[in-house]
């Protein structure tokens, strides 16, 4: 038995399909026939990327409330796949929500799930996900076996968003079954930070500051660079975690992966978590006082030296330009 | 206010570790340590129950050979009690499997108000354990917290987004997976450590808990790693040591691939 229907979790980002959706659906048309979306949600107005994009139809659980997406979602699908609607395989984006309704759909259908997928493939029947383990230095291939449903969660960047030429996708209602105690989250209220400059994870452009830097007054230096450069600022975990910067600028494992043609680290000694985060970029800089830091080992140009110099004349450089 | 923290233990990450190369799983048989994800979620439990003014955190881990190295980690922080669960038939688990032992372990500590985990461990990271474990108890969740506070029967929560974080709230008993920001792990005092040897284990196999060993492990995990292949390391590239001029040769190197 070959995977012949495969759905991919479709989501929105400020009223647009997100990236990693698109770069799902991509692959997913090179290994199945029949290329469906779910969306927890009103997919009204994403209905004609979404089959621009090879979806043939969207099923939608319609306005969710003040629900979380975990629950709902998965209890749909599961639904789905009770009744014998369901798909061969469920594409989800390694975000938050799309690693809430993984997590419970699994456990709902008694399915495997296979994370951190960076490539699919089909062997013997089955798909074969490719994930990075330390740090990216290994790739492990893992197939499923069970006749369950196959869950991916799949790794932003890992494919190249294409359109297919397709007209809107058809949309069918999705109905979301009573899900008595596990549904009684609540969304209250959304806060976003405001952002000025391209996204971290679209940017062509990103430069990073790590614990280097010493104090978090100094991490102006890179939003200036990062600004001169038309780029987005990025940051290690250990500076996240230290409160310096919030957590949208962490680059890496549990941060965001970004792949821009200019890669700069400052003060980032590259550990794995970092390394996983950015290693896909085309040319890398790294700028750092030990010349034993990991980060030199991706590195396309490594500057051995202290960024507390270096930073200041690069931007007045840039700036003199 | 009795909560449940869901602790890994872990080969140390500063001692790099290694796949099995015939079973090609990750080799645990060095000393494991408490995976620094999850202290977060200890500290947290344990501010939550001193706010509460009364009950106890219980630690509930599952790990090979019996093995409490960072479960008295925890229990040194000021964890009261600690159930592991601890069998040959769990070996190759994947995280539905280790999902299920979780659960059936928190459903032996009585009078759970709250059950707390990290968002993903630092080896395995599928990052969905939290999730199955709440729908197996039947427990609602909120994930990626990086603030809780209870009230009124309820946990109100900070749910960490793309770009800001979400308001949340979710009544009691319920599952809620932190980040690493959410709170700063204390460190055991020497007391602490002390008193922590004498803290209960209880040490539990699949079948005190009622669990198929089918639907564990090797046999249960529904998945099988057919392939481990290095990837290819990039290029070494040009190392410059500055000497005041170090800013030039980066903004060449901007010029030459035109994106100045």
């Amino acid at each position: 038995m070959s995977v012949s229907t495969i759905w991919v979790l479709a989501e929105e980002v400020d009223g647009n399909v997100s990236s990693i959706t698109l770069e799902m659906l991509a692959k997913a048309r090179e290994l199945a026939d029949t290329v469906e979306c779910v969306f927890g949600g009103d997919a009204s107005g994403i209905a004609a990327t979404l089959g621009a994009h090879g979806a043939t139809r969207v099923h939608a659980t319609g306005d969710l409330g003040d629900s979380l997406q975990g629950v709902p979602v998965a209890a749909a699908v599961a639904a789905a796949v009770a009744a014998g609607n369901g798909p061969d395989a469920l594409f989800l984006g390694t975000t938050y929500d799309g690693r809430d309704i993984a997590g419970r759909l699994s456990a709902k259908i008694d399915a495997p799930v296979i994370t951190n997928v960076v490539d699919v493939s089909e062997r013997d029947g089955k798909l074969l996900g490719i994930e990075p383990v330390f740090g990216g230095t290994l790739n492990v291939g893992t197939r499923f076996t069970s006749d369950r449903p196959q869950i991916l969660l799949i790794r932003p960047k890992s494919f190249a968003a294409a359109e297919a030429g397709g007209g809107p996708a058809e949309v069918v209602d999705l109905a979301v079954p009573d899900t008595g105690a596990t549904g009684t989250a609540k969304l209250l209220k959304r806060h976003t930070e405001e952002r000025e400059g391209p996204a971290l994870d679209d940017a062509d452009i990103v430069v990073s500051g790590g614990r280097g830097l010493g104090e978090a007054d100094k991490y102006a230096m890179i939003e200036s660079l990062a600004k001169l450069l038309n780029g987005a600022a990025g940051a290690s975990r250990a500076i996240v975690d230290a409160g310096w910067v919030p957590f949208s600028h962490q680059v890496g494992q549990t941060g965001k992966v970004v792949k821009p043609s200019v890669y700069i680290a400052a003060g980032i000694s590259g550990a794995t978590q970092h390394l996983v985060g950015m290693k896909g970029s085309k040319n890398i800089i790294a700028i750092n006082k030990d010349p034993e830091a990991p980060i030199f080992s991706v590195a396309d140009l490594g500057v051995v030296g202290d960024l507390h110099k270096v930073l200041p004349k690069l931007i007045e450089a840039l700036e003199s330009r | 206010m009795n909560v449940v923290v869901c602790v890994k233990q872990i080969p140390d990450p500063a001692d790099p570790g290694a796949l099995d190369p015939d079973t090609k799983t990750l080799k645990r048989d060095t000393k494991l340590i408490l995976d620094e994800s999850d202290s977060y979620g200890v500290e947290m439990a344990l501010q939550l129950v001193d706010a509460a003014g009364g009950g106890e955190v219980t630690l509930v881990s599952m790990a090979p050979n019996n093995e409490v190295g960072g479960i008295r980690t925890a229990l040194a922080m000021g964890a009261a009690k600690a159930i592991l669960v601890s069998d040959d038939a769990l070996q190759g688990s994947d995280a539905l499997g280790t999902a299920k032992v979780l659960a059936a372990a928190i459903g032996r500590a009585e009078g759970t108000d709250l059950v707390i985990t990290g968002t993903e461990s630092t080896d395995g990271y599928t990052g969905t354990v939290p999730q199955q474990v709440a729908e197996l108890l039947g427990l609602p969740s909120i994930t990626f917290a990086n603030h809780i506070e209870i009230g009124d029967g309820k946990a109100a929560v900070h749910r960490q987004t793309e770009h800001g974080y979400d308001e949340c709230e979710v009544p009691l008993p319920a599952v809620v997976s932190v980040t690493a920001g959410v709170v700063e792990p204390r460190y055991p005092s020497f007391k602490g450590i002390m008193a922590a040897k004498s803290k209960p284990v209880d040490e539990l196999g699949i079948a005190d808990l009622g669990i198929d060993a089918a639907q564990v492990g090797w046999a249960g995990a529904g998945q099988e790693i057919v392939e481990i292949e290095p990837e290819p390391e990039r290029e070494a590239g040009e190392i410059v040591e500055d000497e005041g001029d170090a800013h030039e040769r980066i903004v060449a190197f901007l010029d030459e691939l035109k994106v100045l």
